[in-house]
């Protein structure tokens, strides 16, 4: 296959940016994604050019690190596919593919493709855990969990924190992220004395960090590669209201 | 030249004598303990943030020390430990089917082929209750049953069922656990968190390691950090190869730096070539993939009984299929340990038996289990990986049979470490897969997550304790004539890869340098192949040093320059490999040597000659480098000859 790519260049955060156009031929449709990548990046380096920066680590769709808007699309054009994982089968010959990193505030561009996604760390720091130091666990079938609970906290906390559903958002919104982790946590007992501190903790630090609010678009589902459920923001809505009528402080762990 | 010369013996001079069920506990209360109020004005670093590291920089700031930890990507979450799939083991034995901590000592004993140390191994399956414990109080979402209890599934190497699961992304989900407990100490302000940074060398001062230099990945501003204690959790080695199940970015930096600093590099020749993976697919391929060995409790392993029979799998009659692994090893049959599966692999498709375009691979059917369980129990339970699986390959594993092949996939060799977890350099501790660890010469499925865990949340907060008690050290700072020579090298170092400039890519040496070491010191070694690995790795390396091109420059992200750095050390680490291969002439687990074998194929160890750890120790660039053997004993499993028939 032959290929024209269409990538976002930009030096650095202060630099404005700009795309700029690279053919790529003899693209194998067994390729994944970042494989065609490696291909051009090893030809700029050998004429002296500077090669595209990208994240990427286990290729595997697993670590979240790959993050790229293929055609405007967060990960490309193929459902529930993370960058790494989509091959070049799902592309024809000839094609144009436009290639852009993640667009949203929180997440400042650090160099070409690369953005900085620390502001979900901070996220999960503000709450998004069990205050369970090591040591102090009960025996581990002191408490029965039922199996649909653990089956859909299991389902939310597949969440690999790529940030594709703040990039897909209309408002750069990370509440697919931030209701993933709350939902894992609520819907099992050992989630319970904290949850509603965690939703205020968590909700807060999501809006200092700069992520936009939802309103309910719904565009980050779809492109969520693991399909993380629109329905867990419901439930962070309902216990943020519950949290407030309590009158929860936002200290975690209170 | 010689290739190597021996020094002294060692020992492990930590685990206290006495009944092997009493040594942990004996060691625990002996070991001296750092009060609270002093554990504030302690610094331990800690360099990596997987399973092991991750848990270990959690607990000790939980303890209330003050933790540095290092990550190279851009977040404590993405650590390798997040892709491993099937599971992790514990004695709990909820399943009442003869499972016990002697039973788990003695599998992995066995597992690792007799090349592991008894009291490590012990204790690690002692311990291995306490993390499932802790892990379902931090909410991990493992799986359930109707009941509400855990579910459990069987293993490769065990005839029980003791290995915990959460779908098949069980790293992912104890990684998340471990995870989360870091920030909520980095919220609180124990732990300053430093992402994107990657250890570039060790700083000694007084003959103790007392810091380390960092290069930022994004600014490329190379700084000296100094703390008490260093802890490296930075993973293993398999990238080496090039093609592994590792992530992109996995490397050998932090314990090769490490190394040349004086550190022991243990059993370095012993790799794992995971059996189910996805074969190759072109010139073009960076990585390989994983199927999780959990599928071998349902898929079954054949190949077509004809050489080069071409003919598509549902084509070939049940009586023209040879499920070799079910033939050869009738009571573990599909379970079988990994480097038996991985070898038997090899030898059907050089027999010329192999399967698909490139005829290195064989099928893992499931066409009987979703015959006998029906297409809905296949996909709760392997659904994410069948998905895998087609988006990789094209091909849909519930029509047609997977196809795998073995790939690299862990290393079990690492830094020389004693009982308390420490190297021989004071103040040096190594955990998880980046040390030489509790697996032999084989590990078991499901038992990499188990050692990272016990080592980060169990086993390290006890130990390094009774090194810092020792204490107190002497205040240095990043201005101690050794912290400004180490960075200074850090910064040589950098510009002597920049100013190479030559004509061939970071990627083409790397990828030259792991076909020598999958040809040579891969699934099978032999003297004449290990001999010539070590001249075409030497000549290669040479060449890297004169031709290799690194474009930018060091004050900016630059991956090309990370990767550079990288593949250097990954140079230096082959040869050594080589060495250890080549000086162990006996076969064992993932070792193996042509030249014995069984009559019928299998390893051949030589209990007389090799019974030991070998650890190497670094002279000098250019200069052999010293073995020192660890002598293993067998109080309690005695080694056999490991039957899986």
């Amino acid at each position: 296959m032959n290929l024209t790519l269409r990538i976002w260049r930009q030096k650095g955060p202060e630099d404005k940016g700009r795309m700029v156009t690279y053919p790529v031929d003899d693209v194998s449709p067994d390729m994944s994604f970042l494989e065609m990548l490696d291909v051009l990046n090893e030809r700029l380096i050998l004429a002296g050019e500077d090669p595209v920066a990208f994240d990427h680590d286990c290729r595997e769709g697993i670590c979240g690190m790959c993050g790229l808007m293929i055609n405007g699309d967060a990960h490309g054009p193929q459902r529930g596919t993370t960058a790494c994982q989509l091959h070049m089968r799902q592309f024809t010959d000839g094609e144009t593919i436009d290639i852009e990193p993640w667009r949203a505030s929180a997440f400042p561009v650090v160099k070409d493709l690369v953005v900085n996604r620390s502001a979900f760390d901070k996220i999960i720091a503000a709450g998004g855990y069990v205050t369970a130091p090591t040591g102090s666990a009960p025996e581990a079938h002191s408490t029965p969990v039922a199996k649909a609970n653990a089956d859909a906290a299991f389902e939310s906390a597949a969440c690999i924190g790529c940030g594709a559903c703040v990039a897909a958002c209309p408002n750069g919104s990370g509440m697919l992220f931030t209701a993933a982790k709350l939902t894992q946590l609520s819907l099992l007992p050992q989630g319970q004395p904290e949850r509603y501190t965690r939703v205020i903790g968590m909700v807060d630090a999501h809006d200092e960090a700069g992520f936009g609010g939802c309103t309910n678009a719904g565009e980050c589902t779809p492109a969520c590669p693991k399909g993380i459920p629109l329905n867990t923001i419901g439930r962070l809505n309902r216990d943020y209201l519950a949290a407030t009528a309590k009158g929860a402080n936002n200290t975690p762990g209170s | 030249m010689e290739l190597f010369t021996e020094g002294d013996a060692i020992a492990d001079t930590k685990a206290p004598a006495g009944p092997v069920e009493k040594r942990w506990e004996t060691r625990r209360f002996e070991a001296k303990l750092v009060n609270p109020a002093n554990r504030r004005k302690m610094t331990v670093i800690v360099v990596g943030t997987g399973l092991a590291g991750g848990s270990a920089a959690a607990t000790l700031a939980e303890q209330g020390y003050h933790v540095k930890s290092y990550c190279y990507q851009d977040s404590p979450r993405r650590a390798h430990s997040i892709a491993a799939q099937g599971g992790i083991n514990a004695a709990k034995n909820y399943r009442n089917d003869g499972d016990s901590v002697h039973r788990l000592f003695y599998d992995t004993v066995k597992g690792g082929d007799f090349r592991s140390r008894e009291s490590n191994v012990h204790r690690l399956a002692e311990v291995s209750v306490n993390i499932i414990d802790q892990c379902v109080a931090q909410g991990v979402p493992f799986a359930r049953e109707y009941g509400g209890l855990l579910d459990t599934r069987s293993f490769g190497g065990a005839q029980v069922q003791r290995t915990f699961y959460a779908r098949g992304q069980t790293g992912q989900q104890l990684l998340l656990g471990a995870y989360q407990a870091l920030e909520r100490q980095i919220g609180l302000g124990n732990v300053e968190m430093n992402t994107r940074h990657e250890m570039l060398e060790l700083v000694l001062i007084d003959d103790k390691a007392r810091g380390i230099v960092v290069r930022d990945l994004v600014t490329g501003e190379i700084s000296t950090e100094m703390a008490d204690a260093v802890v490296l959790a930075s993973g293993g080695y398999g990238n080496v190869f090039y093609l592994s199940t590792n992530a992109k970015g996995c490397n050998v930096t932090a314990t090769w730096r490490a190394h040349r600093k004086g550190a022991y590099f243990a059993n370095p020749c012993y790799t794992q070539i995971h059996p189910t993976c996805i074969p190759v697919s072109g010139d073009h391929q960076s990585k390989l993939t994983l199927m999780s060995e959990s599928l071998r409790n349902d898929g079954r392993v054949w190949v077509p009984k004809t050489k080069g029979d071409d003919r598509s799998p549902k084509d070939i009659g049940e009586d023209e299929r040879d499920y070799y692994l079910e033939r050869i090893y009738p009571s573990f049959g599909n379970l079988v340990p990994r480097d038996i599966a991985s070898r038997a692999a090899k030898n059907v498709c050089d027999e010329g038996r192999g399967v698909g375009p490139t005829k290195l691979g064989v099928y893992l059917d499931f066409a009987d289990a979703i015959g006998r369980l029906g297409r809905k129990a296949i996909e709760a339970k392997y659904g994410n990986l069948f998905e895998m699986y087609e988006r990789i390959t094209g091909e849909d594993p519930y029509e047609v049979p997977m196809r795998i092949y073995p790939a690299v996939h862990y290393t079990m060799g690492g830094l020389w470490v004693d009982y308390d977890l420490q190297s021989n350099i004071p103040g040096l501790f190594v955990i998880g897969e980046a040390n030489f660890s509790d697996h032999g010469a084989n590990r078991l499925g499901a038992s990499a997550l188990m050692q990272g865990l016990a080592d980060g949340y169990f086993v390290l907060p006890t130990t390094i304790a009774n090194y810092l008690a020792s204490g107190p050290l002497e205040k240095v700072d990043a201005s101690h004539p050794a912290a400004v020579e180490a960075r200074t090298d850090v910064e040589d170092r950098v510009q002597r890869l920049l100013a190479v400039d030559g004509d061939r890519t970071v990627d083409s040496f790397h990828r030259e340098l792991g076909q020598i070491m999958w040809e040579h010191c891969g699934m099978e070694r032999s003297e004449a192949g290990l001999r010539k690995a070590i001249d075409e790795i030497r000549a290669l390396r040479e060449q890297f040093w004169q031709r290799v091109k690194v474009s930018g420059t060091g004050e900016e992200l630059n991956q090309s320059l990370e990767k550079a750095g990288r593949v250097a050390d990954f140079f230096e680490l082959a040869e050594l490999m080589c060495i250890d291969a080549l000086h162990r002439e006996e076969s064992c687990g993932g070792h193996f040597r042509a030249e014995h074998q069984t009559p019928d194929g299998e390893a051949q160890r030589d209990d007389d000659r090799f019974a030991y750890v070998a650890a190497w120790e670094f002279t000098a660039d250019g200069e052999p480098s010293v073995l020192h053997k660890e002598d293993l004993n067998f109080e309690y499993v005695h080694p056999t000859q490991r039957s899986y028939k």
